[in-house]
This record gives structure tokens, C-alpha cells and sequence, in this order.
């Protein structure tokens, strides 16, 4: 079995369970944006003035923050997936114990999972992207590329963590990421207000974090602003961090699983 | 050359040490017959699951000779693994599937084609007993379902060598009997064994062949019987004694047997003929508060060899 069709079976074993619950969780992820959207988009939106729109490039705020949020989905969602079931299979339930009794090595686990996340992660871009067409944000055919775009950001994300987690004895570290690294992220990458309301020194940490370069990516798409000269090397950067991500996820899982 | 060939598992000098310097397995040498079950007995922190955790490719050698099933698991683990069944430890059942998708998920693990699994599915849950159970999920199952379950996994794919760490630990004794004739039937079936325990029955129930370890190495080796034979003697006899007569004993029973071990709570006559001496030691007119005369077991070889019990 080849190191492919192994990932295959990493990925199915999760299809199996999910199979069960696939109507609940594309529900959630319909209804999350819809009440996103209608609170802030609406509610803070109709306070904002034509003049202060200015600074989200002349369209409402709702279609500016709609695609932002898309982005960020993908990214609180990745985080989720790759800690604590990753941490239960290593551990807790011993999942990845049993496979690795059978020819399924490390690598496979490792790209099955990741195949999974995006396959999540895809699904539900797909769901929030029907929700901005209900709310007539999309203005082109290309925002299709918002999902594969959301799936980027989410497997780049979910390799870097996975990597974290199997260096964890316990669970304690997963609130200090998502307070520390996950929240400031959501704020402060260009979902809510534009970057250039920050000052310099802030401005240039934003545009070094990741979620800023899946957001530009993603609105770009769904807004018909990708710009030819800047959207490659957002792209650039999510590909080395998924590319880097997934190296260390290897190695940290093979030190933790083959003591 | 030879030894190596006709033996499943072939182990000269093998060595665990891990990362923090702590030698889990000192060089130890053995072979693992085909159709045999072979059993590593001994206390907990011997080294016996790091022996298995070698043999089952998911921990490194550090140095010596492993082949398993006539292959290097250093390069070839893949290739062993397809071969092997393992039952580990502690249950890593996936609960959350059904009983039956816990085996038809395990065979996709093996890349086994559906039609084979789903046979082999059915039969195996025949074969330990779950069939009824096949569609409920794992959690509420008993620890010995559980077990049972685990051992109907490690089948899935037709091992040649099925290694099973302390199946029974933790079970209720009916459960435990229950698994061993289940074990004693695949035994017949000509599979291969490897069994780790602490508990001397088990031990001499299910092994044709034990290794004793200690502290990392093995101390003894052979057959139930011949260890028994060649480290104990025929019969035990075990007197208890008030703790006044106790204390006040001053080598009273010297002379009486071969040996005398001296536990926490009893004496243990190590004789020949333990009625015998039950005899002898009336004649001497020891007040005894209860006597026990027994044959030499596991747990008295494993006594001698160590000074110390199995099961502390």
C-alpha cells in the first residue's frame, strides 16, 4: 500500500464517523455566518457613513467583512480539528497507536488528517460562500476560488498545529494558543477594519501573520479585487507554511508515537 | 543461519535504551518457534513490553539483532507489520464506531479488498463471541468484550505472529477464562503466539515456551514444566503462624526442606513431599495456624530466581 492509498484510509476513518453527524455541522456552518453577518454587518454597518466607507474601498462593510470572516472560519475551524481530536488520537483514544500497528505509517497519518481538514474546511467555504450569495455579497464567478483559498489557509494552519500538539503531555497549552495566537490573529489580520487604520509598527506585524495573506486572498476572490502582483505571494506564503507546517508535524509526531 | 530460519522472531543482544538513558532491555537473546505460544513473564518494569514493542516494529532497536518473520524490522517494518497481529496493553478500540466498523476500518488499515474483510469480519466476531453485539458501539461493552474485540482486530489480517501484551490484566476471572479458551483455540488453529504477563497461570495455561525477565534480562528459560523442575521442588508447603509463634521461631524450621522462603506473611517449605514435612515440623511441635501443601508453580520459580514475588 503506498503511502497515498494509507492517507486514504486516515482520511475514510474520519469520514466514517463524521458521516453521522455531516448534516449537523454544515447547519452550524450555515447558521454561523448568517447571524455574523445580520449582527455585525448589518447592525454596525448602517451606523457607518459614506465617508468612513471610504477605507473598505467603497463597498458596503457587510461585503467587506463577509469574505474576512469566510477566511478566519477556516482558520479557528483548522485550529479546532488539530488539537484536541489530534491530541485524543494521540493519547486519550489511542487512534493513531492501532493504526500504526498496521502498514499506516506516521507520513500517512499525517497527510490523511490533512486531506481531512481540507475536505472539512472546503465544505463549509462552500456553505458560507451560498450564504454571501444569499446576501448578494459576491460579485464574480471567480469567488469560487474563495474555497480552495479557505482550504489553503486551513491545512497551513492545521499542519503548524498538529505539529505543536503532539509535542503536548496534556491539553493546558491549547487555551494559551487560542488566546494568544488565534483571537489576536482573528482581530488584528484585516477581517473587521482595514490594516491601515493601525499604526505603522502594528501594521507591518499584521502583514507578517498568516491569516492577513488568507484574508486578502480569499476578499480578493469573492469581491473581484485580486490583484495579479500581490495575490502570489499571499498564495506563496500559505504554501511554504503548509509546506513547513507539515514537515515539523512529521517529525514531532514520529518522536511522540516511536519513543 | 539456520536458527534463524526456522524462527519467527530471532533476538541476539537486543537492547532498548531510551532517550533519558533508562535501559529498558539488557542484550537479551531468544527465538520464537512457529505454532508455539511463547510467553515473557515477569514484574511489571521488566522490560517485556519493550521487548514487544520492538518485535512489533513500533519502537526502534538500539542495538543487537531483531529479525521478525525473517525480516529487518530497522528497514522492512511495513512489510512486518502487514504480517503481525498486535493486541496491546492497554485497549485502543476506536470508540467511535460500532463494533463491526472497528474491524472493517482495521482491514482497510490493510489494504484487505472489501469482500475478504467483510467474511473475515463475520467470522471473527463469531469467533469471539460478539456477533450480536456487531452494530453497537464500544464504549458500553465490557472490559473482557473489549478485550475479545481488540483480539478479533489483531486477526483481521491473517497474521502469521500475534502479539498480545497482558491480555487478561484487569479482567474478572470469567472473563479470563473465557479469553484464554479463546486463545487456546487459536492456538490450535497453528498460530504463532507471543504473550507477555505477570500472572504465573496464565503462563502456564497458554505457554509451551517462557522467558523469565528481570531488571532487563532474561534469568531462565524453557518450558513451564522444565522450569519448574529445574528451579523449585516438586512440592510447597506453606505454613502461617501467630504473630507471638512467629517471632519467636529462631530457625525451628531449619533443616526441615530444601529452602525456606520467608514472606511477609507466611513461610514457604520448598520440599519434596510437603505432607511429609508437615510431619515433621507437628513432630517438632511448632504451633502452626494453618498449613497448606501445594505444587511448585511460576511464582515459586520466579521467587527463587529474583527473591522477590511476581505481583507486588
Amino acid at each position: 500500500m503506498t503511502v497515498l492509498a494509507a492517507s486514504g484510509r486516515v482520511w475514510q476513518r474520519n469520514w466514517l464517523v463524521y458521516r453521522r453527524l455531516w448534516h449537523r455541522s454544515l447547519a452550524f456552518g450555515f447558521l454561523q455566518p448568517v447571524l455574523f453577518l445580520t449582527a455585525m454587518g448589518i447592525g454596525i454597518g448602517a451606523l457607518l457613513t459614506p465617508a468612513s466607507l471610504e477605507a473598505f474601498g467603497g463597498v458596503p462593510y457587510i461585503d467587506w467583512l463577509g469574505p474576512g470572516l469566510l477566511a478566519a472560519m477556516a482558520m479557528q475551524t483548522a485550529t479546532f480539528e488539530s488539537t484536541y481530536p489530534i491530541m485524543n488520537k494521540i493519547m486519550w483514544g489511542r487512534n493513531y497507536e492501532a493504526m500504526l500497528s498496521t502498514p499506516v505509517g506516521i507520513r500517512s497519518i499525517v497527510y490523511g488528517e490533512l486531506a481531512w481538514t481540507a475536505f472539512r474546511i472546503g465544505s463549509l467555504a462552500a456553505v458560507f460562500l451560498v450564504v454571501l450569495v444569499l446576501f448578494g455579497i459576491v460579485r464574480t464567478p471567480l469567488a469560487i476560488l474563495a474555497v480552495p483559498f479557505a482550504m489553503l489557509i486551513g491545512t497551513a494552519f492545521a499542519a503548524c498545529l498538529i505539529a505543536f500538539t503532539a509535542t503536548q503531555k496534556n491539553d493546558v497549552g491549547f487555551s494559551a494558543i487560542f488566546r494568544f495566537v488565534i483571537n489576536p490573529l482573528f482581530l488584528f489580520s484585516g477581517t473587521f477594519f482595514p490594516l491601515t487604520n493601525l499604526p505603522e509598527p502594528l501594521r507591518a506585524v499584521a502583514w507578517a501573520t498568516p491569516l492577513f495573506h488568507g484574508v486578502e486572498l480569499v476578499r480578493g476572490s469573492i469581491l473581484d479585487q485580486l490583484d495579479p502582483l500581490t495575490a502570489p505571494l499571499h498564495l506563496a506564503y500559505l504554501l511554504v507554511m503548509f509546506g513547513v507546517g507539515a514537515w515539523f508535524a512529521e517529525r514531532t509526531l514520529t518522536r511522540r508515537m516511536a519513543g | 543461519m539456520t536458527n534463524e530460519q526456522q524462527s519467527l522472531v530471532h533476538a541476539r543482544g537486543l537492547t532498548k535504551r531510551y532517550a533519558n538513558g533508562f535501559t529498558a532491555v539488557d542484550g537479551v537473546d531468544f527465538d520464537v518457534r512457529a505454532g508455539k505460544a511463547f510467553g515473557f513473564l515477569g514484574p511489571n518494569g521488566a522490560g517485556k513490553t519493550s521487548t514487544m514493542r520492538m518485535i512489533a516494529c513500533s519502537s526502534p532497536v538500539t542495538q543487537g539483532e531483531l529479525r521478525v518473520i525473517g525480516m529487518d524490522p530497522r528497514t522492512q517494518a511495513r512489510d512486518i507489520k502487514s504480517k503481525l497481529g498486535v493486541v496491546p496493553q492497554i485497549d485502543n478500540l476506536d470508540t467511535e464506531l460500532t463494533v463491526r466498523e472497528n474491524l472493517e476500518m482495521y482491514a482497510r488499515y490493510f489494504d484487505i479488498p472489501r469482500d475478504v474483510a467483510n467474511r473475515r469480519t463475520d467470522e471473527l466476531l463469531e469467533f469471539v463471541q460478539l456477533d450480536e453485539r456487531a452494530k453497537d458501539q464500544v464504549e458500553p461493552l465490557s472490559g473482557g468484550m473489549k478485550r475479545r474485540l481488540t483480539i478479533a482486530r489483531a486477526l483481521i489480517n491473517d497474521p502469521e505472529l500475534v502479539i498480545l501484551d497482558e491480555p487478561t490484566t484487569g479482567l474478572d476471572p470469567q472473563a479470563r477464562h473465557l479469553l484464554w479458551e479463546r486463545l487456546y483455540q487459536l492456538k490450535r488453529r497453528g498460530a504463532t503466539l507471543i504473550i507477555t504477563t505477570h500472572y504465573m497461570d496464565e503462563a502456564e495455561q497458554l505457554c509451551d515456551h517462557l522467558v523469565v525477565m528481570d531488571k532487563a534480562k532474561i534469568v531462565a528459560e524453557g518450558s513451564p514444566r522444565q522450569l519448574i523442575d529445574q528451579h523449585s521442588t516438586k512440592e510447597v508447603l506453606e505454613l502461617r503462624f501467630t504473630d507471638a509463634v512467629r517471632d519467636d521461631l529462631n530457625g525451628q524450621l531449619d533443616g526441615l526442606a530444601d529452602r525456606i522462603e520467608e514472606l511477609p506473611d507466611r513461610h514457604l517449605l520448598y520440599t519434596e513431599n510437603g505432607e511429609r514435612t508437615l510431619e515433621q515440623v507437628n513432630l517438632r511441635q511448632i504451633p502452626v495456624e494453618s498449613a497448606l501443601v501445594r505444587r511448585s508453580s511460576m511464582e515459586d520459580v520466579f521467587l527463587r530466581l529474583t527473591g522477590r514475588s511476581l505481583v507486588e
